[in-house]
């Protein structure tokens, strides 16, 4: 999407980090969990950004201070143009909402399909019965959800049904941006294809930005405009999807990408060349913070912090690609 | 290859629900030869993990398993005694679930369970056991093997403690291997890390591996042979390049053609679907299971059962009198498939 380039920022983050006070066990006292740290974003109007990354990287965090359900521990986040912080509550709802990941359980079981997808109309106020009835059947029509289905409660419906819930409650109030949270990893294939398909129609129709968050980087190549990587609460590479899968800069990216089991027989399945070293988000690594998995560290990388390099839009964050370091590293 | 190590015909496992009957495996047949890796396929539900439960002896209390040949190695598995089975367990054939924490105990460290997997079957030393428990811990890529051994499950991450349930289940050197969704929970480079393991162990060690997934890219990467299931019955079987190339059964070309596939579905394009939804498994359905959602579906397919017949050598079967049709482009005509 070229167009996104000069289209309006929907959703900003500036520096934000978050930090989470952890106990370590019995009289061991609290230690800084370092859940997100120094992450400069930008989502344009019409625009999809996939956010991927190794689980437990921050993703989640990221997102639910985006949609201003945590607060950062530093940085700021604009919606919608605004400073989050000069926005009420049902203000930030209306203009960006969630779908997540686990259709099971973040539907209340004890409410009708009907009052599920009500529900931010409800908070949001000022609608009235009647209306509110209507909005909520034309919802579920534009999701593929039968309105007979209005009376149900969620434990009669299929796993992709109850995404589907999960999507009309957060477009019932026409929200601008759409964070979805691993939207169809819960879900088979044979249904994370309707609800793809669902997520680019409504899409195309409603005029919506996407913040799509995935393991599945087919999912993330069929989908977006535009990739960050994540690691260890950094972007560590943000480029536009074509040029990211094609020709991956950042050593964490190619493994990601190498990890990919498309579906072809034959071809066995990939080394990821990576060392096994589990990232501890307690431990931070000094330096670089990937480099003991890194296949392609070298001298600064354990002692120095990489910057990003590049523009605001396309950067990569390591040692290889900045000529000063190598140079003095030569 | 050669030497057959698990021998599966006609498996049912029939389960009383409160609606009656549940028949969640109906009739599933396969085998696996030592040195092969056999994928089990298909959607939530349709019974993949009863069937190996049902091959461990596993089933919750309530099912009920039948056979008409249910054998590992030359010995059978039907009609043996629990204690038995408790000696075959473990010993000749392990299996590997999704999330390890539900088979290691929190209570005991890593190097307990390593060496009681093993000293429960074979006559060693607890010596010997240790050693062995050290040099799987190595085998299957985690350093520091000593310090591990003293650690309880809980202090080591997802990924690790993957590794320590397949170290646990080549203790005893098994003929058979059952991984069900062994890495659905972890991430795709741990993923690519344990399959990569897994692989590679199988080769070494010349063992049967039943691997159980909804992934397809795991499956046309790992398998020799692949069992593709829906609602209870095995729909098509066959070598693993036929299967991807050749798809000759509805569901395996619909599901084939729902996901992305970078470099081959273009961006944005709507993916393939299969609408509908999986039929009740609750009493008797004696006809192909897959009509209510077949794009090709003909009076015929309500008739009667549809059997696994033969198509081709290779060992290819197929449940679907339309099956010719399908080879020839039936559904792409009906405009379903992409
Ligand atoms: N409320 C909290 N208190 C303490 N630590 C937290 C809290 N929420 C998240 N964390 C930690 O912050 C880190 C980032 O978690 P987050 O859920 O954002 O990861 P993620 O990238 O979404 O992972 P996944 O892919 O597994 O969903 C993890 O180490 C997590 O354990
Ligand atoms: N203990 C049980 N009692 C009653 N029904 C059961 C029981 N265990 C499984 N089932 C049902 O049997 C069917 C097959 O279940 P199974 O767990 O084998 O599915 P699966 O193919 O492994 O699915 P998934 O991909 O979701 O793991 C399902 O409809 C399930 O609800
Ligand atoms: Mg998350
Ligand atoms: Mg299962």
């Amino acid at each position: 999407m070229s167009a996104a380039k000069t289209s309006a920022a929907m959703l900003e983050a500036s520096d934000v980090t978050r930090t989470f006070m952890v106990s370590q066990g019995f009289m061991r006292g609290k230690r800084p969990l370092h859940a997100v740290n120094g992450i400069s974003m930008t989502v344009r109007e019409g625009e999809v950004v996939a956010l991927v990354g190794e689980s437990g990287c921050g993703k989640t965090t990221l997102a639910r201070i985006l949609l201003g359900l945590l607060p950062p521990t530093s940085g700021s986040i604009r919606v919608g143009g605004q400073p989050i912080t000069g926005l009420a509550r049902h203000e930030v709802a209306k203009l960006v909402q969630p779908v997540f990941q686990d259709p099971y359980s973040s539907l209340n079981p004890r409410k009708s399909i009907g009052s599920i997808v009500a529900l931010p109309l409800k908070v949001q106020g000022g609608v009235e019965g009647r209306e509110t009835r209507r909005r909520v059947e034309e919802m579920m029509e534009l999701v593929g959800l039968a309105r007979r289905l209005y009376d149900n409660y969620p434990n009669q419906l299929s796993g992709g049904q109850r995404q589907r819930v999960a999507i009309a409650r957060a477009l019932v109030n026409r929200p601008r941006i759409v964070i979805c949270d691993e939207p169809t990893s819960a879900l088979d294939v044979s249904v994370q294809s309707q609800i793809l398909n669902l997520l680019q129609d409504l899409r195309r129709e409603l005029g919506l930005t996407y913040l799509l968050i995935s393991h599945n980087l087919a999912v993330v190549e069929h989908m977006a405009d535009r990739v960050a990587v994540m690691y260890l609460g950094r972007i560590v590479e943000q480029a536009d999807t074509d040029t990211l899968f094609r020709a991956p800069k950042h050593p964490y990216t190619e493994a990601l990408l190498r990890s990919v089991l498309t579906p072809e027989p034959g071809l066995g399945i990939p080394d990821t060349h990576l060392g096994a070293a589990y990232p501890n988000p307690l431990n931070m690594p000094t330096g670089c913070r990937f480099h003991p998995r890194c296949p392609k560290r070298f001298a600064p990388c354990d002692s120095v912090a990489p910057k990003p390099l590049g523009d605001g839009g396309t950067f990569v964050e390591c040692h290889l690609y900045d000529p000063q370091v190598a140079q003095a590293a030569a | 290859m050669g030497e057959r190590v698990l021998t599966v015909e006609d498996l049912r496992v029939d389960i009383p629900v409160a609606a009656g009957m549940l028949h969640p495996v109906q009739g599933v047949t396969f085998h696996v030869d030592r040195g092969e890796t056999v994928c089990i396929v298909g959607e939530s539900g349709c019974g993949k993990s009863l069937t190996a439960l049902a091959i461990m002896d596993l089933l919750p209390r309530s099912a009920k398993r039948t056979a008409m040949r249910l054998e590992l190695q030359d010995q059978t598995l039907d009609g043996v005694a629990e204690a038995r089975m408790a000696d075959i367990r473990g010993n000749r054939m392990a299996m590997i679930f999704q999330e390890p924490m539900t088979s290691l105990n929190p209570a005991y460290t890593i190097g307990n369970q390593l060496e009681e997997a093993i000293l429960r079957h074979k006559p060693v030393s607890r010596k010997d056991a240790r050693k062995r428990a050290v040099h799987l811990l190595g085998r299957v890529g985690i350093t520091a093997a000593e310090q591990r051994l003293r650690q309880y499950p809980h202090q080591l991450s997802g990924g690790l403690r993957q590794r320590v349930m397949i170290a646990m289940a080549l203790m005893c050197g098994p003929a058979l291997i059952v991984a069900d969704e062994p890495t659905t929970a972890l991430d795709v480079t741990i993923q690519a890390q344990i399959l990569h393991l897994l692989a590679e162990l199988q080769r070494e060690f010349h063992m049967g591996l039943v691997l159980i997934t909804h992934d397809l890219g795991i499956v046309a990467r790992i398998a020799t042979r692949v069992v593709v299931m829906y609602a209870g019955e095995v729909v098509e079987t066959g070598p693993v390049d036929e299967i991807f190339r050749a798809p000759r059964h509805p569901y395996t070309q619909g599901l084939l053609a729902c996901i992305p596939v970078p470099g081959k579905t273009r961006r944005g394009e709507r993916l393939g679907v299969i609408p509908g939804m999986v039929p009740s498994l609750v009493g008797e359905m004696p006809y192909c299971h897959f009509a209510s959602r077949c794009p090709i579906v003909i009076d015929e397919c309500r008739a009667a059962p549809v059997p696994l017949t033969s198509e081709g050598g290779r060992g290819r079967r197929v449940r679907c009198i339309r099956a010719a049709d399908v080879a020839a482009g039936a559904l792409q005509a009906a405009g379903t498939a992409a």
